[in-house]
């Protein structure tokens, strides 16, 4: 039976890939993440965990050296945050496009300049299209689980992909939780052996991330895509059957007193929680409101989208993240185009906050909706707006 | 490879693009690539190697009288063998001609 103990959600996610048996670390520390990696090290080092932890010069190496491990395959795991993402940048491609199941966790982290360690989506936000499956965690138990999911999924001989696990640098990364840890019997049964079907092998060899001329690359991209899109099928099978196992059931997206809901409201990550008070307040004060806790963010869920937000009228979308000179928060864009064709669909509206590790407390909810209801009743010169910003 | 790689759909492609033939590159034409290919003179060709030496294809071969010359599936037309012919009995023209 699984133990439940009161520990830093970082150190957790470490001694997740610790039950998940991984048999290569590469990483390069970076605030917030720096504890996950830094205490793998240290159970490599105490002889805890039978793995090659490979210390690098940067985060580019890092994921270099990752498609190394997991290509001969190696059971994989890295972790980063922020700047050291966006050094990644080139080589995340690389890893979805060569097929190479790597599982990262990324303490969500806001990117310089000014320099900022502290925590926003702009890193995830600027590697959405690099093929990886995404999902956003809301609390510690949430990202253990989900790391564990991960390697299952990236895994799976109908996947193989890389899985990013998000988790809001410090909101989360430093939060010290009341957190589940399985047994490492019920983890090796969740988990079955990663055999990747044609792994670098002298005996047996292989070209991986060869030349693709004109007349081979848009199949290679048509392939990939088909590809990331029915992994969808495959991550809901494995959330449906972590539940069996562990009582633990998780979702697309979370709707939260969101059935009746003329207003709703959309978050990602941690700040969901805080958005759940903030809903609780204003249903008592008898207000018709509603939230949506976006999980899978690649593949992304349309259907369910669409489902969820069909019969209310305005929906609020909260990104921690910037499209410069464009049309705001990049989650709330995507949510408008997946439902401009529908007949039955809310006005949506788009809010920035959160930005830097900046708080949005439960009243800064209410404030946010109760002013997306007015916009959408008088209208905005403003693409959108940014929450809490002094003028 | 079964087909030619123009041929290939999406769905014939192995996983992540990766080629499991191995060698299967010499099976790729790069002489289309070609604007100009090299002409050699044997009366001026004085067997040295130069041109093999130098060539950045590796596709000059030396035949059975002893003479190099340019395999032009794999040449690319870049010139170099001209440029560096101690002789000059190696002369690039355009391929139109």
């Amino acid at each position: 039976m699984a133990k439940r103990v009161g520990i830093e959600v970082s150190i957790a996610i470490a001694e997740a890939a610790k039950l998940a048996n991984v048999d290569v670390v590469a990483s390069y520390p970076i605030t917030p993440q720096t504890h996950i990696v830094e205490h793998l090290a240290q159970l490599v080092a105490d002889g805890d965990l039978d793995a090659a932890y490979i210390p690098v010069e940067s985060e580019h190496s890092a994921m270099s050296a990752c498609l190394g491990a997991s290509a001969v395959g190696a059971r994989t795991f890295t972790a980063t945050a922020g700047q050291g993402l966006e050094l990644m940048h080139e080589v995340l491609y690389i890893a979805s496009s060569m097929r190479l199941p790597i599982v990262m966790a990324v303490a969500n982290r806001a990117l310089s300049a000014p320099l900022s360690v502290w925590g926003d989506h702009s890193d995830a936000m600027a590697v959405r299209d690099t093929g990886w499956i995404q999902i956003f965690t809301e609390n510690g138990q949430e990202v253990v689980d989900n790391v564990l999911c991960a390697f299952r999924i990236a895994e799976d001989q109908r996947v193989l992909l890389p899985v990013m696990i998000h988790l809001d640098g410090f909101h989360l990364s430093h939060m010290v939780e009341p957190i589940f840890l399985p047994e490492p019997a019920e983890v090796d049964k969740f988990i079955p052996p990663y055999q990747h079907p044609f792994p670098l092998n002298p005996d047996k060899p292989v070209t991986m991330g060869g030349f693709g001329p004109p007349d081979i690359y848009s199949e290679a991209k048509k392939a990939q895509e088909v590809n990331l899109t029915a992994a969808k099928e495959v991550i809901l099978q494995c959330w449906n059957d972590f539940g069996s196992l562990f009582g633990r059931y998780y979702h697309p997206l979370e709707c939260y007193h969101s059935q009746d809901a003329r207003v709703l409201l959309l978050t990602m990550g941690s700040f969901s929680e805080t958005a759940m008070t903030a809903i609780d307040t204003m249903r008592r004060e008898g207000k018709n409101v509603g939230l949506i806790k976006l999980r899978l963010w690649r593949p992304f869920p349309f259907k369910e989208i669409r489902q969820a937000v069909k019969n209310a009228e305005v929906l609020i979308v909260l990104d921690r993240a910037l499209s410069f000179g464009g049309p705001g928060g990049p989650v709330c864009s995507e949510i408008r185009s997946a439902l401009y064709n529908e007949d039955k669909k809310p006005k949506v509206i788009s809010f920035i906050g959160g930005l830097g590790g900046r708080d949005i407390t439960s009243v800064g909810f209410e404030e946010i909706i109760n002013r997306g209801i007015e916009i959408s009743q008088t209208g905005s010169e403003q693409e959108f707006e940014m929450f809490g910003v002094r003028e | 490879m079964t087909k030619p790689e123009g041929m290939l759909t999406w769905k014939d492609l192995q996983i992540g693009s990766i080629v499991t033939e191995p060698g299967s590159a010499s099976q790729y034409q790069t002489g289309d690539w070609r604007s100009q290919r090299p002409i050699y003179d044997s009366s001026k060709c004085i067997k040295c190697g130069i041109c093999y030496i130098f060539c950045p294809e590796g596709c000059i071969e030396q035949n059975d009288e002893g003479y190099f010359e340019a395999n032009l599936f794999y040449c690319k037309g870049c010139g170099i063998c001209a440029r560096e012919c101690w002789t000059q009995a190696v002369t690039m023209v355009e391929e139109e001609e």
